[in-house]
Parts: structure tokens; sequence; C-alpha cells
């Protein structure tokens, strides 16, 4: 096992190069010069030259990438201009914030997801399977900023249930109470889509297995249904439900930055659109790679997950 | 093409989904036609006024623009951006799939790494990295959403390609000297174009709903232009003091999106042929009963296990197979029956009935009893029933490596054998199990409890699937071709150990075949399926020795002897009849030499002395006589 782990973790290496040089790329393709963006219109000439001196940029294009890349393996991202402050420094502030959000939703969609469309399964076309598949096509229809807005009218402003938005209340706040009853909407909001995508692929994955002879030979032993259900057939159907689980991380981090933005979330999703509104371009660039490579390792993580679950797959 | 149609068609939700699309298609078209507002023209003292307002039906915005005319028009920019960015990241992608999987080797390698690199993102952040580098606004949105979608549609038209550039026709092309570009123009292309169509219009939902966000976030379409993810951005600000500014944009993208969903699950369905033939739907834990007739839930039966009369059928759509008609026989403890027939005779099916395990839907027990020391277990409740299963009556299926469950070591699956009837210790399991395996001699049983089942031989898990019918003593087993998988030297072994088991235990068995030889060696009496009918039924020596039925004795030929001279093999000529369409009469009829006239009129009853009988007005030999 520890060598699969390994294996696995050296096969990333090139993919997380790979993202460094896409990304690299995209932000060398940015017509105009970044030194008169960041000193505005009226910078002298000089004053132009000197920035783009103290930030490199008079160095071609290769150089600069090496140079870039070295500095982020000593875990220097550069300093953003807007916030006048290490991007590592930021990145890893906001990212945490956001891994709350973000992590809290995955496991919601995967529990919830799970369990919804092994019910609908179970109870193919009965009322529970048509009822379930209908919330979960009005899920993964909705766009999430606009749920996240409606459950702000809704839960906050008419019932007063829970607070409009942000991660702690300003005066008083910042226990654990406080982040909960701050995080109950923004999670529930993002984990919407990704629950009904979920669902919908482990009512498929438990209905192909529910057919196979295996389950036969399980209720042939005697074994009671809801253990025919919730072991053998669930435990077979996880084979096709994890590798999914995977990419629904992805998509829950993709949604995060709507939802930070709704409920003014502290995360790194809003301080990318910030960012970007503010051509702060090492701070995207740090942000963009910091965040691609921890999806890498979560799918990883997940690889190993599958190998651990399933002993026909060689590690 | 048009079969696809009706299929769609019939599905509700999807010619909902289609409707509701058609005219919101219809509707952006013609807004430039429509009496409305300028949606831009702004009027400060008339901000934020509610809907159904003089004027304006759906109210105004913030700067007093009319909300309806900004509504069709942005509902209009945002499909044409979505439809837009659909059909660049289709054509894109596969040229880029088209080229990978034509030209293979290291162009393919080379391009789908670069592919693998893009996936590698979670999508929004390559998006906001492209809209960073392009600068905020809705044509550049729009390039970030497809460069986003192109890996998929690459590596899908990739795997079309990779299959279409082997085929016989692109060969011919290739021998015929023409050029590279040209065969993918001709040959390949016009293969590959429905599966882009299909692709893009399973994603054009994603598209609008990605751009309308980008716009969201005020990276997409700018002011004044207004598209419904940036209608609904703008209108966050006042979300709590004019909720129906967001409202309306909003609920106009659920429409769109929804309304395409259902569509794209339509299409999915209508393309998917397991649907069609209702493969796609769960048995349920026990097969559907629906007799007209109850028979007694008990009488005096003569032996262990008896069936009475079973009738089981396949309901799908309209039509009715009937698998087993009318199929009775009995066991007693210490014997074994053999049940013999071509694939498709009926002889699994009521193998399966007994203890309600066909696959249901679409099967359904539409007669008669099976009768367990005289109890009906078919109309059993469940809890009953499940307590059966495998305690008293017990099953050994074919093809272990699929009857057996791939993740659960075999010694779990056998410690669950025993533990789902009676409470049992972890250690004490662990050692019945391992007893087990002895039973069915396993070398190393100690070690081989922990394997999982692909660890093992298909000899090895077939004596764990008989060690898992023994767990629980059982009085009765039913085999159902417990040895059609294995090879000949494993399977002779096999019947040994059933034979001896049979003996030590006292079991009954009742053994399904289509093999003569396997009857031969271990059964003592033997009835011979065809159709779903019991045609013939007797002591295995005199069934062999003399068969009375032209079709069991057709069976009988069908077997090679080992040294048995230069006897011809001889095929059943035609096949056996569809179970859904039987004729009158003897179903063996049409492809019996002796049939007469009289064979395809009426009902012909299975007749005979003691223990043989046979179905049949012409026998080949006089049951009566025989025996008489």
């Amino acid at each position: 096992m520890g060598g699969y782990i390994l294996k696995r973790l050296l096969l990333a290496i090139p993919v997380i190069f790979g993202i460094t040089v896409i990304v690299f790329l995209i932000m060398a393709m940015i017509p105009g010069d970044p030194a008169t963006a960041i000193l505005g219109s009226y910078a002298t000439p000089d004053n132009v030259a000197k920035l783009n001196r103290d930030l490199g940029l008079d160095k071609p294009l290769v150089a600069r990438y090496f140079i870039w890349l070295g500095n982020m393996l000593h875990g220097d991202f550069g300093t953003s201009f807007s916030l006048n402050r290490p991007v590592i420094d930021e990145v890893l502030e906001r990212f945490n914030n956001t891994l709350i959000l973000a992590g809290t939703s995955f496991v919601l969609c995967t529990v919830l997801g799970i369990i919804a469309g092994s019910v609908s399964a179970a109870r193919q076309y009965g009322f529970a399977d048509k009822a379930i598949t209908f919330v979960v096509l009005l899920g993964i229809s909705i766009p999430s900023f606009f749920l996240g807005m409606m459950m702000i009218l809704i839960f906050a402003v008419d019932l007063r249930w829970l607070p409009v938005s942000g991660m702690y209340a300003i005066y008083g706040g910042g226990d654990l109470a406080d982040l909960i009853r701050h995080l109950t909407m923004p999670a529930l909001a993002l984990a919407v889509v990704a629950t009904g995508v979920v669902a919908r692929l482990s009512r498929s994955a438990m209905l192909e297995v529910l057919r196979q002879d295996f389950i036969r030979t399980a209720r042939a032993k005697g074994v009671k249904e809801s253990r025919v259900i919730w072991g053998h057939a669930l435990r077979a159907a996880m084979v096709s439900i994890i590798p999914v689980l995977g990419i629904q991380a992805g998509f829950v981090l993709s949604g995060a930055v709507y939802i930070e933005i709704v409920f003014q979330w502290p995360g790194i999703g809003r301080m990318l659109v910030d960012a970007i509104l503010q051509r702060d371009i090492l701070l995207v660039q740090g942000g963009v790679v910091f965040v691609a490579t921890c999806y890498v390792i979560f799918n990883i993580i997940v690889d190993v997950a599958q190998s651990l679950l399933d002993p026909r797959i060689k590690t | 093409m048009s079969a696809f149609f009706k299929l769609l068609a019939r599905n509700r939700l999807a010619l909902g989904g289609l409707i509701v699309m058609g005219l919101v298609v219809a509707l952006a078209l013609i807004t430039p036609l429509l009496p409305l507002i300028d949606p831009d023209v702004t009027n400060t003292a008339d901000r934020y006024l509610p809907p159904f307002s003089p004027g304006h039906l759906l109210g105004t915005d913030q700067l007093g623009r009319d909300l309806l005319s900004r509504l069709l028009w942005g509902t209009r920019l945002s499909l044409a951006v979505g439809f837009a960015a659909a059909l660049f990241a289709a054509v894109a992608g596969a040229a880029v799939g088209i080229i990978a999987g034509f030209y293979s080797g290291r162009t393919d390698n080379i391009i789908m790494r670069g592919v693998d690199m893009l996936m590698a993102f979670p999508y929004i952040l390559l998006a906001l990295a492209i809209v960073a580098a392009l600068g905020p606004g809705l044509v550049n949105a729009l390039i970030a959403v497809s460069v986003v979608n192109i890996p998929f549609f690459a590596r899908n038209i990739r795997g079309i390609t990779v299959g279409l550039a082997h085929k016989e026709f692109v060969d011919a092309a290739r021998l015929s000297g023409m050029s590279n570009p040209r065969i993918i123009v001709s040959e390949i292309l016009p293969n590959v174009i429905p599966v882009i169509v299909i692709a893009m219009s399973t994603t054009i939902g994603w598209m609008i709903l990605e751009t309308a966000g980008l716009s969201f976030l005020g990276l997409g379409s700018q002011p004044p232009q207004a598209d419904l993810g940036s209608m609904l951005g703008e209108a966050r600000s006042a979300l709590i003091t004019n909720p129906h500014t967001s409202v309306i944009p909003g609920i106009m993208i659920l429409i769109i999106v929804m309304s395409i969903n259902l569509l794209g699950d339509g299409v999915r369905d209508a393309l998917d042929p397991r649907l069609k033939s209702g493969a796609l739907s769960r048995p349920m834990a026990a097969t559907r009963v629906d007799r007209k007739d109850k028979p007694a839930a008990r009488t005096q039966t003569d032996g262990l296990l008896s069936l009475e009369n079973l009738h089981t059928q396949f309901h799908v759509k309209n039509r009715v197979y009937k698998a087993v008609s009318g199929v009775s026989l009995s066991v007693k403890p210490g014997e074994c029956l053999g049940v013999i027939g071509e694939s498709g005779s009926g002889k699994s099916v009521t193998a399966l009935s007994i203890m309600g395990l066909v696959a249901s839907p679409p099967g359904v027990i539409t007669g008669g009893a099976a009768r367990l020391e005289g109890h009906d277990m078919i109309g059993a409740p469940y809890p009953e029933l499940r307590s059966l299963r495998g305690r008293r009556v017990a099953y050994i299926f074919q093809d272990p490596l699929a009857t057996l469950h791939p993740l659960y070591k075999v010694g779990d699956q056998l410690i669950e054998a025993i533990s789902c009837h009676r409470a049992i210790s972890k250690s004490d399991g662990r050692a019945k199990a391992i007893e087990l395996l002895k039973s069915v001699r396993i070398p190393n049983a100690e070690q081989r409890i922990d394997s999982y089942p692909h660890e093992m031989s298909g000899g090895m898990r077939q004596r764990v699937g008989i060690a898992m019918a023994l767990a629980n003593d059982p009085d009765v087993i039913i085999a159902d071709e417990p040895t059609t998988a294995l090879d000949v030297t494993v399977q002779a072994q096999i019947l040994s150990l059933l034979n001896d088991l049979r003996r030590e235990r006292g079991l009954a068995i009742i053994f399904i075949t289509h093999d003569f030889g396997v009857v031969a060696q271990l059964c003592d009496r033997v009835s011979v399926m065809y159709a779903g009918r019991i045609v013939e039924t007797g002591p295995t020596m005199a069934v062999l020795n003399a068969p009375a039925h032209p079709y069991t004795a057709r069976l009988i030929a069908c077997v090679p002897e080992l040294g048995g001279g230069k006897r011809k093999l001889e095929a059943i000529p035609g096949l056996p009849p569809s179970v859904d369409d039987l004729p009158t009469g003897c179903a063996f009829a049409p492809r019996c030499l002796r049939a007469q006239d009289a064979c395809k009129q009426g009902e012909i009853a299975l007749d005979g002395m003691g223990p043989r009988a046979v179905r049949c007005l012409f026998p080949e030999t006089n049951v009566a006589e025989e025996t008489a």
C-alpha cells in the first residue's frame, strides 16, 4: 500500500508541473504591461522600466517561468500588490476558510447523495423514488448562486433563523456555534447540485449492482433485505461511486466561488474574483496553482480510498 | 430515427422539457419583433417598480429599466452565448479528439497528456485564470467556458475515432490512396458528427449555467448589456429590499436549465437499449406472486420438497413469456432429482421459483405451490420465506465468480450465511467457516478463509459456493448448473463431493443441468423439460436406456460417448419455440420426426405408469408396457 501511494504521488509531479506551465502561459497572454496596470496610466516610463526590472519582467519568458517556479518551491509566491501582503499568506488563510465551507458541503453531498440514490434504487418506481428523482432534478437545475440568494431571503430575512452572510458575527462571535450558524446556509446551497449528481449516480450504480448474481446469492442465503441493500449492494456500488466523488470535489470547489460571493464568505474564490477585477496577477497565479495542486492531491486520496475498498485493484 | 422520436415522445417529462425549451427559444427569437421598451433606457423616477405596475408587467430595476424587456433580451443573450460556447467547445474538442485518435502514437500521447492536464483543474479555476488573462467581458467569458469544456469533447471523440480508425472502410480509403486529411473529412467525420451533436446537447445546459455564473461574478457581460447572470449579479445588492429583481432572472435560468436537463434525460433514455427491454429494473426481495387459485397452505405430501403445477411467467410490456407452465415434481430425503433441458427450457426458472428468487420485475409466479413438508412457500410472507432461505433450502449457483460477492472475503461470506439465521460469535463463526471449507475439501482452509473470490480458481470458488449452501445443514439443496463453468476433471470432483454429502447428510438434491452425462453420474431420477413443461420423467437408468419422448431421445443422442465407436452425433434441427408464442399441442412437434397432425391439436397430458411418465402421443418406447 505504501508503495502504491508513493507511486501515485510520483505520478502527480508531472501533472502539477503541467498545471504551473498552463497557468503561467495563460497569464503570459495578458496584453499590455503589468507595470502600467500597477502604476496606473500616468506613470513615467522610468518608473515603469524600474518596476519591470524589479518584477523580473525584462527577462525572457522561459527564464521568468523558472524563476517563478523556483521561488514557489521555496514557498515564495510573490507579493500581492493590491493587498501589499505575501501571496502565500493570503492564499493559505483564504483557502482554510474555503476548506471549511467546501469540506462541509462535500461531506453533505456524499452522505445525502448516496443515501438518496440508494433509497431511490431500492424503491425503484415507488413514491420515494419519484419524489427523490424530482427533487434531484430540481437540485441539479437550480444555479447555486440563485439558490443561495433565495435561502437568504427565506431563512435569514423572513424567518430570521440564520445570519445573512459572513463567517463570524462581527460582535461577540468567533466560537464554533457561531461558525456553524454562519456555515449552515452556504454549505447547504453549495451541496445541493453535487448532492443531486451523487444521488443520480448512486441510483444507477445501485440499480446496476442489484441485478447482479451475487445479490441473488445473498438473498438465497437468507440475508435480511436491509443488509442486502445497505451492505452487499452499496459496498459493490461504492466502487463506481467513489471515482465520481473526486470529480464532485472539483465541482464543489468551483461552486464555492459563487457561494462565497453570495454569502460574503472570506474564501479563496472571492479572493480570486477580487484579484481578477484588480488585475493582481501574482495573487491569481498563486491562488490557482495552490488550489489546483490541492485538488490533484485530493484525487490521489480518492484513488487510494478506492484501492482500499476494492481488493481487485493491484496496488 | 423515428423510433427514437417515438420513444422520446412517450417520455412525458422529456416532452415537457422539449415544449418549454421550444417556447423559450421561440420567445428569444422573436424578442426583437415584440413591442418592448428599450431594455437600456433608464428612468430613475420609476426605480424598483413592483411587478404588474402599469406599463411594466414585471416591474423595473435599480435604474428604472423595464424588467420584462431586460429579461427577454437577457434570455436571448444567455441562450446565444451558451449555444455559441457549446458549439465552439464541440468543434475545437472534436478537432483535437479526431487528430489524436486518428494519428495515434506520439501525437495522441502528447495531445492527451495536455488534455489530462486541463482536466486536473477544478473547472472554474481554469475559467477564472483565462478571464483574468483576457480581462472581463462576455466574449472572454464565452472563450473561457468553451476552453474549459474542450477536454470533455476531446476525450469522447478520441475514443470514437480510435474505434473507427481501424475499420475496414478506413483501410479501404487508405489503400485507394486518399490523403489523411481527406480520409478524416470524408470517412471519419460523418461517423463522428452524431456523437458530437449528442454530447453538445447534453452540455448546453451546463454552458448556459457557467456563462451565467461568470456574468454573475461580474466577469462576463458588462453594463449596460445584460445576460441573465449579470441581471442576477446586479440585483444582488437589492436582494433584501427588492427581491423581485433577483427572483425574475433566477427563475428564468432555472426554467431553461431544467427543461434542457429533462430533454437530455429523455434523449439519454431513448438511446439506452436496456431501458427498452426493461432490463434496468432491479429485482425485488422476492418474486411477485399473483395466483388466481390459491392452493391450500398446507397439505400432506410424499416428498420433502414438492412442486405442484407451478406456473412462472415474465411480463415484459404487453408480452407474456410463459417460462414455466405447470411443472410438478418432488424429492425425498437422500434423493437426487435431475432436471434437464436446453437453455430456455425453464429449468432454472423452476428452480428459482421455489424460494421466490426469480428476478421480479419482470417475473411473476402465476400459479401452483412449492411445498416443504407440505407447507406452501410461494404464498408465505417474506419474513418466513427469508428464514427458510439458506436454512432449510439452499442454492448452489453456476459461475461462482459472478455469484460470490467480489469485495467480501470468502470466509466472511460463509460466516454471514450462518449469522443471518442464528447468532454466532466471531471466533465460533470463523471456526465453523474453516470446518465448512474443509468439508468441501479445500486445502489450506485456514489461509483460504481470508481470500477474496478473485484470488481463487473456478473449482475452488465452486467449492466455496457448496460450502455456503451447507452452512446451516439444509434439508434440500437446489444446484443450478453448478459444474457448467468448470473443466471436466474439476466437474467430476465436484459431482463426487455432492454425491458424498448427499449420502452422509441425507440431503435432497434438485440438480439442474443440460448434460445427460452429469445426470447419469449423480441422479436417481430425471425430469426432462422442454418449453416450460416436463415432457418425460422417470428413473435415470430407465430413461437413459429407453427414452420415451422423441425429444429425450434426441437429447441423449447429442451426448458424445468416450469409446462409443463411430456413432453419429446428431444436433436437433431447428430452435426451441419462443415461450411468448407457444404452438397449440406439443411444443416439440415442429422439430419432431414422429410428429403427426394430432400432435398439433389440444393439450397432451403427462401420462404414464408408476415412476415413468411421458407427454407424447407417439412415444419411442411404450412406458406403460415397459413398467407393466
